[in-house]
């Protein structure tokens, strides 16, 4: 009966956003504010619609009803409830209904909080948000519906995957989709914009919270995934350029990129064809993401082969909202005229580097990832295109992008004078050879990236701090007056603070873990010692009271699947991680019987994790600024009487 | 002109990009070229499965100059069920030995499922831990493997046998090399 009740959730859901998505469209092009009304009520109806739907398929996994296909595949009576409720996104049919409520949540959120908003952009962000949703929801009925029977039932479920069995995973799918899905909001938004053949900084104050908050969550959802991988699978990595992290990554570093460049937007009133072609992309990458994980496409998966009809309904989606959005584009983006002149040196030209690159970043990975389909397309055969493509392209990219990040916040709107940028940025230069002396003295034989990473790191963090200093005037008045300045800094500027210091602390960790790990691989018995980093690892049976820590990896294995899992044992410390993995059983190399362990010492991996961490609080503070909140330019006038008072 | 052109430019190369999609939708990713084919079987020995009554086996009894068949399965996946009676029916025929490698399986499970559908195999070798997987290139059960007298691998099928892939592909492959084919 559940079942049966979610699954017509599902299909009236699909109705309501038919409805939502044609009549406020029509309605705004006829100037009908009747027609226009129906977007709101529609909205909220539509994301009541999809929670029952979502809370029944909630529901059957809690009970575990094995009557229920989704259920018997991927739950088992005895798991804890925790991953009973991330059960139902740990698999392709409720992830897409997870899909679909997140869909919903912003456009009631649209709907609930979008008084302010002129009616006829509302009423097209609306339509746009449901036509995507009518997409998702013919999708999930015609191919993927995760309410279908299983007559007769089995007596119990087939489990998840242990390795998903982890509260970091049980988060990291809700993240990434928030994010994900997020980005529909600058999708919609642009897509009504190229409607209406305007864009101005009312239309990027809106869409740029919604883009921050979107950010936010893939972010967490990135780290979460990242940190996952580095302490689960027990492979002493943290990111592998493999297809699914690539899909997460993507829509990411188009995000940041729009980000950027929405600021310009609604500061300057200019790249505005850049930034709606850039929120199309970013929303295009985050559906491939989607699509590409789920359908196997990249990770060939058998699913693909079992359900044709999977593949090509994607497919036609794709060509639909991506092909069909950028033909619009191509019709009505010569229209957006930007008004703004800028030189090559000023704000604006920073952020349009940033732009660059991080489109640049994209494409790259984009060709990376979809190169071995490419090539199979065209009967080039199988191949996989590794890290060492990925390190090539995207290390080079992203040095200059590091150099110029310092001094793109001290240059000023329009026309910047990058001299005295740098000049003012001479601690952050004396911090840089330091970093880098420092690195170089203390690991003479590691690869020379190290201390070029580390010294951008100290080049960032300190040109951050620079420019937070220029700002309250510091040394150039008195103390007393620079604190009242402090603050009353927006917070908006604190988070453009604090994310770029994150970006300089993560970038040191990934310094740190990328060129001077250490590892060492052997057949260990009890009672055997290993010399690692300094550290001396003993590998006790009991736990040593005297060592320095005792790590206790583990190898667990799973009840229902008999699949083994690898549980690492890890001590976290500020210069670094002692990291142990114990394997199957070996042979010493004196022919006395052990296991097999792998040691590894990470230098200052934790700092990566802690920088994300830092950069999704950065975008956190910044949301909460007022300016966000008040969306309207007509409020401008008081900001600009309250600069002027000070 | 020229202008309305560069708008245009995104539109084309997603174009570009929908027709490999399309190309590969239309690719089988169930064909995988194994690096292993025509190369001589990995080493390993193989323990039965714990409790049962039948023998494991080796790399030694894929050399005894006979044609082998060796079958990749577990009682966890569900396709190996549908394939089971069609790899029965192989092992009826009395023509080739038919191995199968139990994959990462708890063993009262591996013998629950072999009682349940019958055990048709000439013996089974459990692998808990997958290790002899990896060296097969195993990366998705089921998997079925035919091997020459000498202990080279010469055909690999990805996913379960079912249809007429037994007939079609399995049975003239081992007709050929039994009869001196190269």
């Amino acid at each position: 009966m559940t079942a049966e009740l979610g699954h017509f959730a599902v299909i009236l859901a699909l109705f309501v956003a038919a409805v939502q998505a044609t009549l406020p469209l029509i309605g705004a092009q006829r100037g009908d504010a009747q027609w226009m009304a129906v977007a709101r009520p529609a909205a909220l109806l539509q994301f009541l619609l999809v929670a029952v739907a979502f809370g029944c398929l909630t529901n059957l996994y809690v009970t575990s009803d094995f009557s229920v296909v989704n259920v018997a595949a991927n739950s088992h009576t005895d798991k804890p409830l925790l991953y009973k409720i991330s059960g139902v996104w740990g698999n392709h049919e409720g992830s897409m209904l997870l899909w679909v409520l997140i869909l919903a949540l912003f456009g009631s959120a649209v709907a609930a909080f979008g008084a302010n908003l002129p009616p006829a952009l509302r009423a097209r962000v609306l339509a746009i948000q449901a036509l995507i949703a009518v997409g998702f929801y013919l999708f999930i009925l015609l191919t993927s519906n995760p309410f279908e029977r299983l007559i007769p039932a089995p007596a119990n479920g087939r489990d998840l995957n242990p390795l998903l069995q982890d509260p970091g995973l049980a988060f990291h799918p809700p993240m990434l989709y928030l994010g994900y899905v997020g980005f529909s909001m600058a999708f919609s938004f642009a897509i009504a914009a190229l409607i209406e053949g305007r864009v101005d900084a009312a239309w990027a104050r809106w869409v740029r919270p919604w883009t921050l908050a979107a950010w936010c969550f893939l972010t967490a959802g990135i780290g979460l995934g990242s940190w996952w991988a580095y302490y689960e699978l027990g492979w002493g990595g943290w990111w592998y350029w493999d297809p699914v992290e690539n899909a997460s990554f993507m829509p990411w570093l188009a995000g940041t990129a729009l980000l950027h460049s929405a600021t310009v937007v609604e500061k300057r009133d200019t790249l505005k064809g850049w930034t709606v072609l850039l929120a199309i992309i970013t929303f295009s990458m985050s559906l491939l993401g989607t699509f590409l994980v789920r359908s196997g496409v990249l990770t060939s998966v058998h699913a693909f082969a079992t359900d044709p009809a999977r593949g090509v309904f994607i497919l036609v989606l794709l060509i639909i909202v991506i092909g069909g959005s950028l033909a619009l584009y191509a019709w009505r983006g010569p229209q957006l005229v930007s008004a703004g002149l800028f030189q090559p040196i000023s704000r604006e030209g920073g952020l349009l580097f940033n732009n660059l690159v991080m489109a640049t970043a994209t494409a790259a990975v984009l060709l990376g990832t979809l190169y071995p389909l490419l090539l199979d397309a065209v009967g080039g055969g199988k191949v996989s295109v590794g890290p060492p493509f990925f390190n090539a392209v995207f290390i080079p990219l992203m040095l200059p992008m590091l150099a110029v990040m310092a001094v793109g916040p001290l240059l000023h709107w329009k026309r910047g004078d990058w001299r005295a940028a740098v000049q003012r940025l001479w601690p952050a230069m004396v911090a840089a050879l330091a970093a880098a002396a420092g690195a170089w003295a203390l690991v003479t034989d590691g690869p020379f990236l190290g201390p070029v990473g580390l010294a951008l790191a100290a080049w960032l963090g300190v040109g951050t701090l620079v420019e937070l200093a220029e700002r309250l005037r510091l040394g150039r008045e008195n103390l007393g007056r620079s604190l009242a300045r402090l603050a009353r800094q927006p917070r908006a500027a604190w988070g453009m603070t604090l994310a770029h210091l994150g970006l300089a602390v993560t970038i040191a960790g990934m310094t740190g873990a990328g060129a001077w790990v250490e590892e060492s691989i052997q057949v260990m018995a009890p009672g055997d010692t290993v010399r690692l980093a300094g550290y001396e690892f003993r590998f006790t049976v009991s736990r040593d009271g005297r060592a320095v820590v005792v790590l206790n990896p583990e190898k667990r294995v799973y009840n229902v699947s008999g699949q083994p899992t690898t549980e690492a044992g890890i001590e976290t410390r500020l210069t670094g991680d002692l990291y142990a993995v114990v394997g199957d059983r070996g042979t010493t190399a004196d022919g006395r019987p052990g296991f097999v362990t792998r040691l590894y010492f990470n230098p200052l991996v934790a700092w990566m994790w802690g920088g994300l961490m830092i950069m999704v609080a950065g975008g956190a503070l910044s949301l909460t600024d007022r300016r966000h909140r008040v969306g309207a330019p007509a409020r401008r006038g008081i900001a600009a009487q309250a600069a002027g008072a000070d | 002109m020229r202008s309305r052109l560069i708008y245009l430019l995104p539109l084309g190369l997603f174009g570009v990009l929908a027709v490999y999609f399309a190309v590969g939708l239309t690719r089988d990713p169930k064909i995988i070229p194994s690096a292993l084919i025509d190369k001589p079987a990995p080493e390993f020995v193989l323990p039965p499965i714990a409790g049962g009554t039948g023998g494991g086996f080796s790399t030694a009894d894929l050399k005894r100059g006979r044609v082998s068949v060796v079958n990749v399965f577990a009682s966890w996946c569900v396709p190996c069920r549908a394939e089971h009676p069609q790899i029965n029916r192989l092992a009826g025929m009395g023509i080739v030995p038919v191995y199968g490698l139990n994959y990462k399986d708890a063993p009262e499970e591996a013998l629950a499922w072999l009682n349940a559908l019958g055990d048709g195999y000439t013996a089974v070798g459990a692998d808990a831990s997958g290790r002899v997987g990896i060296d097969w290139g195993v990366y998705g059960v089921p998997e079925t493997f035919i091997v020459d007298g000498t202990g080279r691998i010469r055909f690999k099928h990805v996913g379960p046998i079912v249809g007429d892939a037994l007939e079609r592909e399995i049975l003239p492959l081992i007709r050929h090399l039994q009869g001196g084919g190269r």
